[in-house]
C-alpha cells in the first residue's frame, strides 16, 4: 500500500509529509520534516521527551501515528521561541541551569507551556504532579521545578 | 512486512464495515496509549487499524435519561473538563484521571481503557461499581453489556471479531449517591495498581443504605464486582460493622497473582482496606449529595 498524504499545520506553517500507518507522528516530525526538537526517549509514552501539543491538548508523539496529524494543528517546541526571542521557560530553564544533558528539556518546555496556558499560577504540587510524565535522569527536578514557577511568575507579571 | 492499513470511518456503520473487512486482522485506535506501544513492541501485528475519533458521537459526553452516554473515545481530559460529570460520578473519574500522564490524559479513552482488557485498569473499577453498561456496536446491530462482564481474562473482552465499544453508559447518580475510588501504588503518580477499588452507593432519608456496588481491579485475571460486599453496606447506616463485613468480603473475593509489587497476602489484606476506605468516602458523598 502507498503511503498516506498527511495535510497537517505545525507551529501555524500548513505542512505536508508522507509516511506509512505505522510511522508515529514523532518519526515524521524528525526524518521526514527535520524538526528534531522533539526527541525519542522510550517510545513507549512514559518519558514526555516527545511531547507536543496536537489540537491543544499535550501529547506524547510517540504515541500518535503520523497519518493522525491530518487536519490537526501541531505545535513543538520549535515553535516555543519567536525568533531570537526565548520564551520565558526557556530563559528560566538557562538561568536555572535546569538541564544537564538536555534530552527530556524540549519535553519538559512543552508540557510545561501547556500547563501555564491552563494555570497561570500553579502551586509546587501542581506544577510537579501536571509533569509527573516528564521524566528527567539528570537534575532530580528541583532545578526544572524551580525554572517552572520563576517562569509562571515572570509571565504573570510578579 | 506488508504496510498496516488505516481506516478513519466517520460512521459507526462505516466503522463496523471497517473492522468485518479486516477479518478478525482489525485493531480499534482509539487514544492509541496502549495500541501504539502494542504495536511498536510488536505484541500485534494488525493488517489494517480503525481510527474511530472521526465518529462524532465516540468523542461527545451526552445526557441521556438521567444519566451520561460517554463515547468510547472521549479523552481523560475531556472527561474531567465536563462539570456535570464530574459532579455526578467523582469516583469513576478518580479512576480514569489515575491513567498514565498528562500527555496520556489528552488521549487516553475510557473505551480503551476497558477494551485493553487490563485486570488492573484504573478506569474500570468505577464503571462497575457505578452500574455502567457499554453500546457495543458490530455486524449483527448494537447490543448492550454491562462493564463487569467485558473483561474476561487478562488482555480478553466478550467482543466478538468486527465489535467496537461505541459509548459507556452511566445510570442517573440520583440524589443521596456517591462513588470513590482508590488505588494502592508504591509511588506517588504514573504506576499501575497493586489494588484498586470503587464504591458507589445510594442512602435513603435517615440515611440507611439503599444500593452498593463495590468493584476490584488487580486482585483477580479481571476486574471484579463483589457482590458480598455490596450486600454487606445495604440496610446499614455504614457503620463499623457493616465496613468490617464489606472490608472481610473484598478481601475474600481476591484471587491475585503474586510478585514483588504486591504478594498474595499483601492484596488481598489491601483490597478490604482500600474498599473500606472507599466507601468511607462514597458515603461522605453520598450525605453531601443531599
Amino acid at each position: 500500500m502507498s503511503k498516506h498524504h498527511v495535510t497537517t499545520t505545525i507551529n501555524g506553517d500548513p505542512t505536508e509529509f508522507l509516511c506509512g500507518t505505522g510511522e508515529t507522528l514523532l518519526d515524521a516530525l524528525r526524518e521526514q520534516l527535520g524538526l528534531t526538537g522533539s526527541k525519542e526517549g522510550c517510545a513507549s509514552g512514559d518519558c514526555g521527551a516527545c511531547s507536543v501539543m496536537m489540537n491543544g491538548r499535550l501529547v506524547c508523539s510517540c504515541l500518535v501515528l503520523g497519518v493522525e496529524a491530518q487536519g490537526a494543528e501541531i505545535e513543538t517546541i520549535e515553535g516555543v521561541a519567536e525568533g531570537e526571542n526565548l520564551h520565558p521557560l526557556q530563559k528560566h530553564f538557562l538561568k536555572e541551569a535546569a538541564l544537564q544533558c538536555g534530552i527530556c528539556t524540549p519535553g519538559f518546555i512543552v508540557a510545561a507551556k501547556a500547563l501555564l496556558e491552563r494555570n497561570p499560577n500553579p502551586t509546587e504540587t501542581e506544577a510537579r504532579y501536571w509533569l509527573a510524565g516528564n521524566l528527567c535522569r539528570c537534575t532530580g527536578y528541583d532545578k526544572i521545578i524551580r525554572a517552572v514557577m520563576n517562569a509562571a511568575a515572570e509571565m504573570r507579571g510578579a | 512486512m506488508a504496510e498496516i492499513q488505516y481506516a478513519a470511518p466517520e460512521t459507526v456503520a462505516a466503522a463496523v464495515k471497517a473492522l468485518a473487512a479486516g477479518k478478525g486482522r482489525a485493531k480499534v485506535l482509539a487514544g492509541g496509549t496502549d495500541l501504539l506501544v502494542q504495536l511498536r513492541a510488536g505484541r500485534i501485528s494488525p493488517d489494517v487499524i480503525v481510527d474511530i475519533k472521526k465518529i462524532p458521537e465516540l468523542r461527545k459526553v451526552k445526557k441521556d435519561k438521567g444519566g451520561f452516554r460517554v463515547g468510547a473515545a472521549v479523552s481523560g481530559q475531556e472527561l474531567g473538563e465536563n462539570a456535570d460529570f464530574r459532579a455526578d460520578w467523582p469516583g469513576v473519574l478518580e479512576g480514569f484521571e489515575l491513567i498514565g500522564s498528562t500527555q496520556v490524559q489528552g488521549r487516553a479513552s475510557l473505551g480503551g481503557n476497558l477494551c485493553n482488557g487490563s485486570p488492573a485498569a484504573d478506569g474500570v473499577p468505577g464503571l462497575i461499581a457505578a452500574g455502567a453498561t457499554v453500546t457495543i456496536a458490530g455486524p449483527k446491530g448494537e447490543r448492550e453489556e454491562n462493564v463487569e462482564d467485558v473483561v474476561t481474562g487478562p488482555g480478553q473482552t466478550s467482543l466478538k471479531a468486527g465489535e467496537f465499544v461505541v459509548s459507556i453508559n452511566l445510570p442517573k447518580r440520583g440524589k443521596r449517591g456517591g462513588d470513590a475510588y482508590l488505588r494502592f501504588i508504591p509511588r506517588t503518580e504514573m504506576d499501575i495498581a497493586v489494588v484498586g477499588a470503587a464504591v458507589s452507593l445510594t442512602l435513603d432519608a435517615k440515611g440507611v443504605c439503599t444500593d452498593a456496588r463495590v468493584s476490584l481491579g488487580a486482585v483477580a485475571p479481571r476486574p471484579l464486582l463483589v457482590k458480598a460486599a455490596g450486600k454487606a453496606l445495604v440496610g446499614t447506616k455504614v457503620d463499623d460493622a457493616a465496613l468490617d463485613a464489606l472490608a472481610a468480603a473484598a478481601s475474600a473475593a481476591c484471587s491475585p497473582i503474586d510478585d514483588k509489587r504486591g504478594t498474595i497476602e499483601f492484596r488481598t489484606k489491601v483490597a478490604g482496606v482500600l474498599a473500606r476506605r472507599a466507601a468511607l468516602i462514597a458515603l461522605e458523598r453520598a450525605r453531601n449529595n443531599a
